[in-house]
């Protein structure tokens, strides 16, 4: 029998009812290691390959350099305009009831289910010069189709979802006596909203704006029916990429992989850092 | 506290009183039906300036619709509610100046404490606003009343349950309300806490004076708490008034039965003279009551006695001891079982066959 020990030590495993730790720890890295970690490795290994300088010389490469733009750019405003549509969506769901908002509910996810092409060919028949809105929209000399902004159509489209599930968690569960709270405390509605209803919403509205901004990056078969494709102008990088591999030019779409892949991971760490400090300061300890 | 300056619009509200200097509230035939179900019956309480009020009824009994439409928070479809000398039932809750605590706290969990209490006054109208180095000093003297006065910055989630509750009552405070309701404020806490908030709330009334009306199921937490009592069952009122009377005068069984443990006993009435099993009781109703009746009786109003002179008759099922007293299970013969209270003695056995007297009681006309 061995003396027991007088300190606990501090233990890497916590103790749980629940059996099976190293197998699912070792599960889980392996999984990740093989899905997610090793072709990252890979492309950033092919694109070393280039060296400082050539992957340098790529991004700086005006085509290139405008399609990170329009991608990252638009993708930025497709986010935003995403979280503000879809709070709305999940607050008039989660809020209101009104016959048929089973079917709006549902309806909500079809971006996510839709093949993306589909998607595309949609909403460019949709929007071209001589489609239903398109139409419309030419008679105020808005050109949509074949420009960034149909670009930013699409990406809002895929978008919505991601914003939407995000936050309708959170708008269920808050509790109703806050706001008559505040009501008997003597603020006005609006008062209420912004500064009781909204502020613990924070995280999750930055959530899902991180998560359609990262599928609106992402995007490739929605956006090339719509978008026109121009160089210099409605030119997207995921399109570019494609353009090289065919070209044989793999060195060059890896290198502006790599790119994307960079300006992305900043962005979404930019994204956490401000969801962790909100969390901090309005979300529930 | 009642040193600060009220702002005009609250001011303007309840200065003129024509229904009489001591009524602060006054309900009126008041009636509210949730979808087919009906939750209050024309019920009308006058509640006076700077009472200490409960509200004591079952669940469903109406009591906390009742406080929400004083509130404002609910609406009622027919009826009047008037604050001093005006109607207030179509004045919206913001407008309405009442302090609410509700049974959950209802705390803004991404406020600290301070930004909590200091709500009500910061949601004010820029020209109303107190200015900020008074609604600190206010906040301060909040938290020195709640005796919370180093958990200015805290957040609620690193509170107990019964600090948040007076962090909740602070922030009702602060806005000067005309009346503060409390629905239920102590029901979510354990016993002890409870007790303690109970004599806590009772001192911080008498020192602000502050008319207070709260929601309890708790008879004990009512009677031990208000200046007066008002009873409802069903969604009726029946009956007001200090705790003394109620328990001393109850006016129908259910408020009797709704104060404490109530014995029921069949008993014949002549003339208001009540007898039990052919023997006078000391019972007695009102003059002319005449024919079969219902005897009720606290547990302490029977008394171990010879069999020649009991009134009920039957053994011991069991006993047990709480708080110096002796609380004894006796089946009746006749089939029922009564609980007696008396004086920590010895222990009876089970079986033991014993005589009930009745010394004391209540009978109420049909």
């Amino acid at each position: 029998m061995a003396e027991p020990p007088l300190r606990p030590r501090r233990r890497f495993r916590q103790p749980s009812v629940i059996p099976g730790f190293g197998l699912t720890f070792g599960y889980a890295l392996t999984v990740l290691s093989l899905i997610v970690l090793l072709p990252l490795a890979a492309l950033v290994l092919r694109a070393s390959k280039l060296g400082f300088s050539g992957i340098w010389e790529v991004a700086t490469d005006p085509r290139v350099a405008s399609a990170l733009k329009v991608s990252f750019g638009v993708s930025l405003l497709a986010a935003l305009t995403a979280s503000v549509f879809g709070f709305i969506v999940a607050w008039v769901l989660t809020r209101y009831t009104f016959p048929g908002r089973k079917i709006v509910d549902a309806v909500v996810d079809l971006p996510f289910a839709l093949p993306t092409a589909v998607a595309g060919i949609a909403l460019a028949a949709l929007y071209a010069p001589n489609g239903l809105v398109g139409e419309q929209l030419a008679k105020l000399g808005i050109e949509a189709a074949y420009t960034p902004l149909g670009i930013f159509i699409a990406m809002v489209f895929i978008g919505l979802p991601f914003a939407v599930r995000t936050v309708q968690p959170l708008i269920v569960e808050i509790d109703k006596e806050i706001e008559e709270a505040s009501a008997t405390l003597g603020a006005g509605r609006l008062h209420t909203l912004v500064h009781v209803v909204l502020p613990p919403l924070i995280p999750a509205v930055l959530t899902g704006f991180a998560l359609a901004f990262a599928r609106g990056v992402g995007e490739y078969g929605s956006i090339i029916f719509i978008a026109g494709n121009l160089p210099y102008v409605s030119e997207i990088a995921p399109l570019l990429i494609v353009i090289k591999l065919s070209e044989y030019d793999y060195g060059g779409a890896c290198a502006i992989a790599t790119i994307m892949l960079g300006i992305s991971f900043l962005t979404l760490l930019a994204i956490n850092l401000i969801q962790a400090w909100s969390r901090r300061r309005f979300g529930y300890v | 506290m009642n040193g600060a300056t009220p702002t005009t619009s609250r001011r303007a509200h309840g200065v003129t009183n024509p229904i009489g200097s001591s009524t602060a509230i006054r309900v009126e035939g008041l009636s509210k039906t949730f979808d087919t179900a009906a939750v209050l019956h024309d019920l009308s309480l006058d509640v006076r300036a700077g009472e200490l009020l409960a509200l004591l009824g079952p669940s469903g009994s109406g009591k906390t619709t009742l406080l929400r439409i004083i509130a404002g928070l609910d609406f009622p479809d027919r009826g009047r509610i008037i604050f001093g000398g005006d109607d207030a039932t179509q004045v919206p809750v913001q407008e309405r100046a009442v302090g609410f605590v509700f049974q959950h706290y209802a705390l803004f969990k991404h406020m600290s404490v301070a930004e909590n209490i200091a709500y009500g006054l910061n949601a004010r109208k820029r020209s109303d606003r107190p200015a900020r180095a008074e609604i600190r000093r206010r906040v301060g003297d909040l938290l020195d009343l709640i005796k919370l006065s180093g958990f200015a910055d805290r957040y609620p989630s690193q509170l107990s349950g019964g600090q948040r509750q007076r962090i909740a009552l602070a922030r009702a405070l602060a806005v000067e309300p005309r009346v503060l309701l409390l629905d239920e404020p102590f029901g979510a806490l354990d016993a002890q806490v409870r007790k303690d908030l109970r004599r806590w709330l009772r001192e911080i009334h008498d020192r602000t004076g502050q008319t207070t009306i709260f929601v309890t199921h708790d008879q004990d937490e009512a009677l031990e708490l208000s200046d007066r009592v008002a009873v409802l069952d069903k969604g009726r009122l029946e009956q007001v008034g200090t705790p003394d009377e109620v328990q001393e005068n109850p006016v129908s069984a259910t408020v009797l039965k709704f104060l404490g443990d109530t014995i029921e006993v069949e008993a014949i009435a002549q003339d208001g003279q009540v007898s039990v099993d052919g023997k006078l009781t000391p019972v007695v109703g009102k003059r002319g009551l005449t024919g079969p009746v219902k005897l009720y009786a606290r547990p302490w109003q029977l008394q171990f006695a010879e069999s020649s002179e009991a009134h009920l008759h039957g053994t011991v099922r069991s006993s047990y001891r709480t708080q110096g007293r002796q609380r004894i299970e006796v089946d009746r013969t006749e089939g029922k079982t009564v609980v007696v209270e008396a004086s920590d003695t010895a222990r009876l056995a089970a079986g033991l066959p014993v005589g009930l007297r009745i010394v004391g009681g209540y009978v109420f006309a049909e």
